[in-house]
């Protein structure tokens, strides 16, 4: 395939309008609740009310009216009831055993909403209640346990002149897209009425087929997924979807009609998953002029009551956990405990956030025992290109953490003048970063994904399985595929992800659509290129389209991801490279905390984060604001109250975001040092911005107040106690 | 599952304020009082959370009779029970007189809160949260209750008996709240909303000041008058201290989903230091 070229790129690296934006700003884009079919149904849960214990009976109450109702439980299930991920541990329904509370146990459908809501009532659950597991720091049972070494520690400890020594905790998170989760579920898919058809919010639509291919016994050819316009996923759509999608289309499969399921916010904040709470603990061995002779970390992740994804967290939270930092000896250790609660999953850094929140206030622990400058120590120990990390990958690709760091202190000092004086404690905290794009080592060679191009007369379409979540996906691709073939963006068409016309392109997570996807369409279009020979001019490749497709009837490219040759990774040992390519980046925050109230409030904040190829700048610059004010909620507000394994304050008024107002200016500036695997040199940047802002803000409260906290968020009520 | 069923909520709407008077007479007599409703913007709260609500609500909205431009009057700076926040921030005899309950509408919820939420409501519905109280009250505001039997006066600390529990009659209605202007003349007005995030927050604290006159919100089951503070102010107190103390002894937060008893009672301290007349060195 052709690298990067040396010819003026025309679309890519452009801020072209998005290929779906005016749909969604003029109201005519569909999301699933806009949606309505023929003698639709509603779709509702019955759900767990204990953490723990055996189901006794589950009893319909029978004064109650029940005509027309449609009722499913697990003996309603064709197929394994078993929710297909990583382990089958997870059932679609409860049978006899609870795990968690809210764990879905029966469904119920009805024509009339507010009936339905009554039925929901009137199903009593008794049980046989067992003393639940609900602190995962206390935990004894082990999901997931992995752990990576590299060097001698004990040699590297030795070389210290001190140790220094540190625990971190985060809590959940959630993420909070604006769109509930929701499906409708037809019977009948492609033409077979024994089908099924889903329709919906989602991240992930072949997640989705491969759990209903499990749950109903059916062949791929009989199941039909189609993404809806989603509203936010964040990763909170990564596999929850695949339960709503199976509820559902049980429903419709028994109703015999189409059923639609769409998740009040109460219940979405109840029952879906949301980010691993972790406890971390760091051992750092370090030099008297602060070089660090070795890194040693404990990490516990919260996984809830089943597997999920936490494998792959604890995976990417453990090869992200030294930071950027080099050492000659490292240790991680990382355990996923079970609790019962609900399932905890994948989350806009996947791990990665919450091992170097702990690594960067660690850093600034190790700065200030050792009585070094936190900027300095950071400096003395950044990864440079050619240094190995914890895995044992070199880093052979240029390594841009010097770099971030010098551009966010230029860029900060401007920002921060601008900031006004105020009366309030003022302080100022850095965190730096990096994040692999893409899945974790073989990861992308198990996914084989594929992508593609269909040519139409005028133009091209997208074939991707690829979803667009808010994000930009489909203006990205849509711009790389422009760009390859030389063609006007106007000419490349895109499509609502169909599973009955897209190729399965591998989930919309993990930063690799626009590196790993992007790149499989880049050679489909170096293909298409090929079989329509040399074209002038938009005017002249229309004609080559035409004369092409009289002679074939159709031309359609697919092409499959290929492994960069260089690329290594060994699963038995965790030693290799753990991602073709990493982001660099470099946050600054400004706080001020309030001496009456306790209250942290971010002022000002800088971003300078490398990633490779802007492919779209405006939507890039979108990405890291968005992933910082995340992160800033995630720092100072977001807090998840759980009781007896439940959330407390499951609604928007109690579980608080920022607003605009909590936002602050937040200058951001790009790096584009390209990846020559890369398309036009791009690298992921989706989850890279949230990795840094909590650490920054709680150095910068530390710098501010003098107040050390070791969890977040940092409420007001925890920076209280810490005051005293 | 699907949206609230609110098709299963009967709403009465009354004409006139003699109508709706006549309504909630009626219903105190048959013994199935009529839930009171005004902008909703409470009961809305509620139906999304899926708390079943029982019986019927006598929709006020239409009653334009209760929703007159803020006025000065007898005296007093009157507000009809419908005025929303909206007018507040809006009305110049408001942003003069008493400017801190323009600062507590500006805060409470979004715009289209803004828009709906009324002061009778906020005064009706009786949480110890609600933003307006504890303005209202440092401002000795009155609640004018109507009935078929005429209308009676209740100073607004006087209006809650207990916690979300007013010492309105069934068969009454608050029509008007009275801010007599003449405490207010030349009176420092201090209103401090902490709420943890800028906007759309409910207060885990609030507290209103007019000179000497202090009310906190969200420290116990109802607003309150910091009476024996404003005693010891009034007596030449200086001690920011002694005021802590006393302060300790007449409100009572609890610990809740929003934050905790311990934060509550330090902050309601702390922010007595905003009252300007008080020496942390003494």
């Amino acid at each position: 395939m052709s690298k990067v070229k040396n010819r003026r790129l025309k679309v890519v690296g452009k801020r072209v309008p998005r290929t779906e934006g005016a749909d969604k700003v003029t109201g005519r884009a569909r999301y699933i609740d806009d949606m309505q079919f023929d003698h639709m149904i509603y779709g509702a849960t019955v759900r767990t009310t204990i953490p723990r214990g055996r189901i006794v009976s589950v009893e319909r109450d029978t004064a109650f009216d029940w005509s027309g109702f449609t009722w499913v439980d697990h003996r309603d299930i064709p197929g394994k009831n078993i929710v297909a991920m990583i382990v089958e541990d997870q059932p679609f329904l409860a049978v006899d055993r609870v795990e968690h509370q809210t764990e879905p146990v029966a469904l119920l459908a009805h024509a009339d909403r507010a009936r339905l809501a009554e039925g929901l009532k009137a199903v009593r659950i008794t049980y046989q209640e067992e003393p639940p597991v609900l602190d995962f720091e206390t935990a004894t049972e082990v999901l997931k346990e992995l752990s990576i070494a590299r060097g001698d520690l004990a040699a590297g400890l030795a070389l210290a002149d001190k140790i220094i020594e540190g625990t971190y905790r985060t809590g959940h998170q959630e993420q909070l897209y604006i769109e509930t989760n929701g499906m409708i579920a037809l019977p009948g898919a492609n033409g077979f009425p024994e089908g099924v058809t889903a329709y919906g919010s989602m991240q992930c639509p072949y997640y989705v087929v491969k759990a209903l291919e499990k749950l109903f016994r059916l062949d791929r050819e009989r199941i039909r997924v189609v993404q809806t316009t989603t509203g936010g996923g964040f990763g909170g759509k990564e596999e929850y979807p695949s339960i709503v999608a199976g509820h559902a289309c049980l429903l419709a499969r028994k109703a015999g009609v189409p059923v639609k399921m769409i998740y009040e916010r109460h219940e979405d904040l109840i029952a879906t998953t949301k980010r691993h709470p972790s406890i971390i603990t760091w051992r750092a061995g370090v030099k008297s002029d602060g070089t660090l002779t070795a890194i040693d970390i404990d990490m516990r992740l919260d996984g809830g009551a089943y597997m999920t994804l936490s494998p792959v967290v604890l995976s990417r939270a453990a090869i992200h956990a030294t930071g950027p930092y080099r050492t000659p000896s490292v240790r991680i250790r990382g355990r996923v405990m079970k609790t019962n609660t609900p399932p905890n999953g994948a989350f806009r850094g996947f791990g990665a956030p919450q091992s170097q929140f702990a690594a960067e206030v660690h850093m600034d622990r190790i700065a200030e025992v050792m009585g070094i400058d936190p900027i300095e120590l950071r400096r003395r120990n950044l990864f440079q290109t050619g240094d190995t990390t914890a895995t044992g990958q070199v880093l052979h690709d240029r390594v841009s953490a010097d770099e971030v760091l010098d551009k966010a202190l230029a860029k900060h000092r401007v920002a921060h003048r601008r900031s006004k004086k105020t009366k309030k404690l003022a302080g100022t905290g850095i965190a730096m970063f990096f994040h692999g794009s893409g899945f974790t080592g073989g990861g992308e060679v198990r996914l084989a994904s594929r992508a593609g191009v269909e040519l139409l007369p005028d133009g091209v379409r997208l074939l991707v399985g690829s979803t667009e979540i808010g994000q930009g996906t489909r203006t990205m691709l849509a711009q790389i595929v422009a760009e390859s073939l030389e063609l006007p963006y106007a000419f490349v068409k895109t499509i609502d992800p169909d599973t009955a016309q897209v190729p399965d392109s591998g989930p919309t997570v993990a930063s690799r659509t626009c590196m790993i996807v992007g790149t499989i369409l880049q050679r489909a279009s170096a293909k298409l290129r090929i079989e329509l020979g040399p074209y002038k001019s938009g005017d002249d490749f229309k004609k080559r389209a035409k004369a092409l497709l009289k002679k074939r009837g159709t031309v359609v490219i697919i092409d499959q991801y290929e492994k960069p040759g260089e690329i290594e990774w060994n699963d038995e040992t965790y030693q290799g490279d753990a991602y073709g390519a990493y982001a660099w980046g470099c946050n600054l925050a400004d706080v001020e905390i309030d001496p009456l109230t306790y209250e942290a409030r971010c002022t000002a904040f800088t971003s300078v984060i490398d990633i490779g190829r802007a492919i779209h700048p405006l939507l890039a610059e979108g990405q890291i604001e968005g992933g910082t004010l995340q992160g800033i909620g995630w720092a100072l507000f977001e807090d998840v109250v759980m009781k007896n394994g439940v959330m407390q304050n499951a609604n928007l008024t109690n579980y608080i975001i920022p607003t605009t107002l909590d936002a602050p200016h937040i200058a951001v500036e790009i790096v584009e040092n390209p990846y020559p695997n890369g398309p036009f040199g791009a690298k992921g940047v989706g989850e890279c911005p949230i990795d840094g802002p909590a650490a920054a803000i709680v150095n910068a409260i530390r710098d501010a107040s003098g107040a050390r906290l070791d969890a977040i968020p940092a409420t007001p009520e925890r920076i209280m106690k810490v005051l005293g | 599952m699907g949206q609230p069923a609110t098709d299963r909520i009967e709403i009465v709407k009354p004409q006139s304020l003699r109508h709706a008077i006549d309504w909630l007479t009626s219903a105190a007599e048959d013994g199935s009082p009529l839930t009171l409703l005004a902008g909703g913007t409470d009961i809305y709260v509620l139906l999304n959370a899926g708390v079943p609500l029982q019986g019927r609500f006598l929709d006020l909205w239409g009653l334009t009779e209760l929703r007159p431009a803020p006025v000065v009057s007898g005296g007093s700076l009157v507000f009809g029970a419908l005025t929303t926040y909206t007018d507040c921030i809006r009305s110049a005899l408001v942003q003069k007189h008493l400017p801190i309950l323009v600062q507590a509408s500006r805060e409470v919820g979004g715009v289209q809160i803004q828009n709906r939420g009324t002061l009778g409501g906020n005064i009706g519905n009786g949480s110890p949260a609600g933003d307006s109280l504890p303005v209202l009250a440092a401002a000795d505001a009155q609640v004018v209750l109507a009935s078929v039997n005429g209308e009676r006066t209740v100073p607004l600390t006087e209006f809650y008996s207990s916690y979300r529990k007013t010492v309105r009659r069934p068969y009454e209605l608050i029509v008007r709240v009275e801010v007599p202007l003449a405490p207010l003349q030349k009176q420092k007005q201090i209103f401090r909303k902490v709420g943890t995030r800028a906007a759309q927050a409910i207060s885990k604290v609030v507290m209103a000041a007019v000179g000497p006159q202090i009310a906190f919100g969200s420290v116990g089951p109802t607003v309150v008058r910091a009476r024996k503070v404003e005693a010891y102010l009034r007596e030449g107190g200086r001690s920011l201290a002694a005021a802590q103390r006393l302060l300790k002894q007449e409100i009572h937060p609890i610990d809740d989903v929003r934050s905790t008893g311990v934060y509550r009672l330090k902050v309601a301290q702390n922010l007595l230091a905003e009252l300007g007349t008080l020496d942390a060195h003494k």
